[in-house]
C-alpha cells in the first residue's frame, strides 16, 4: 500500500524515541521542541490515516481484514499524542520515558500495519 | 488527575515512573481488548479458549489501570493483588501454550509469554510490583 509512509513513519517514531529517551537520560521533561516533534510524528501517522482510507474506499483489501486494519490505523494515530497528552501532566523526565515507549510502540505498529495489509 | 492532586493524602501512583506503567498498561489494555471483541465477535468457535483469555487478560489490564490512575492506599492493594494474577496468569498461560498447543488454534496475549508483544505481559507485572511495593515504603515520610 504506502510502503514509502510506512517506512518513514515507523522511522520517524524510532527517532523521536531516541530523542525523548536522550532528554530522559540527562534528566529532563519534554519541552516544545519535542511537542513539535510528536505534532509532525502524529501528522505523518494521520496522513497514513487517511491513504490507508482513501485506498480501502477505492476498493484495495488489506490481507489481514478491513476491521483490523483500521484499528491499526486509528491506534497507531492516537499512540503518539495521548502519550504526549500524559507527558504535560508529568514534568519530569518520566514524562519524556513515556514519549520515547510511545515513539517505540508506534514503529512496532508500523510493521504490524505492514503485514496486515500484506497478508 | 486533577482528583488526585486535590487531595494530597491519596499516595499518588501515576507519577514518575508509574507515569510509564500507566501508558503500557493503557496499551495493553487497548491490544487485548479490541484484539478479542474482534475475534470474539468474527471467530469465537476457531479457538474459545484463547480468545477467551485475551479478554480475561484485557478486563485484568483495565483494572490495574484505573487503580493507577486513581491512586491511594486501597487502589495500590487492589492493583498489587492484580499483578500478582497477572503474572501468574501471563506464566500459566504461557507455559500451557509451550507444553500443550493443540489446545490454542490461534493465539492468545499471553501466548509464549507474550512474545508477540515483546514480552511486554511477563515483563510488566514485575515492574509494576516492584513499583507498587516500592510506593508504600515512601508513604510514611508523606
Amino acid at each position: 500500500m504506502l510502503d514509502v509512509l510506512t517506512v518513514v513513519t515507523a522511522v520517524a517514531a524510532l527517532l523521536l524515541a531516541a530523542w525523548c529517551g536522550w532528554a530522559a537520560y540527562r534528566d529532563q521533561p519534554t519541552k516544545d521542541w519535542h511537542f513539535i516533534g510528536m505534532a509532525v510524528v502524529t501528522l505523518l501517522a494521520l496522513v497514513q490515516l487517511v491513504v490507508g482510507i482513501v485506498q480501502l474506499a477505492r476498493g484495495e483489501k488489506p490481507g489481514q481484514g478491513t476491521t483490523i486494519f483500521v484499528a491499526y490505523l486509528l491506534g497507531s494515530a492516537a499512540c503518539v499524542p495521548a502519550a504526549g497528552f500524559l507527558s504535560l501532566g508529568e514534568r519530569t523526565r518520566w514524562g519524556s520515558v513515556t514519549v520515547a515507549a510511545s515513539g517505540v510502540v508506534l514503529a512496532v505498529l508500523e510493521v504490524r500495519l505492514f503485514d496486515i495489509w500484506g497478508g | 488527575m486533577t482528583a488526585t492532586q486535590e487531595r494530597p493524602n491519596r499516595t499518588r501512583l501515576a507519577s514518575g515512573p508509574g507515569l510509564l506503567l500507566v501508558w503500557l498498561y493503557g496499551v495493553m489494555v487497548v491490544g487485548a481488548v479490541s484484539r478479542s471483541a474482534y475475534q470474539i465477535a468474527t471467530e469465537f468457535d476457531r479457538a474459545p479458549l484463547a480468545y477467551t483469555l485475551s479478554a480475561l487478560a484485557g478486563l485484568v489490564y483495565g483494572f490495574i489501570t484505573y487503580t493507577l490512575v486513581r491512586g491511594g492506599e486501597k487502589a495500590r492493594r487492589a492493583a498489587l493483588v492484580c499483578c500478582a494474577a497477572e503474572l501468574v496468569g501471563v506464566l500459566t498461560v504461557g507455559t500451557w501454550t509451550l507444553v500443550e498447543p493443540s489446545a490454542f488454534p490461534d493465539a492468545t496475549v499471553w501466548s509464549d509469554y507474550g512474545m508477540g508483544y515483546l514480552f511486554i505481559p511477563v515483563l510488566l507485572p514485575l515492574t509494576a510490583v516492584y513499583w507498587l511495593r516500592r510506593s508504600r515504603a515512601q508513604e510514611p515520610a508523606t
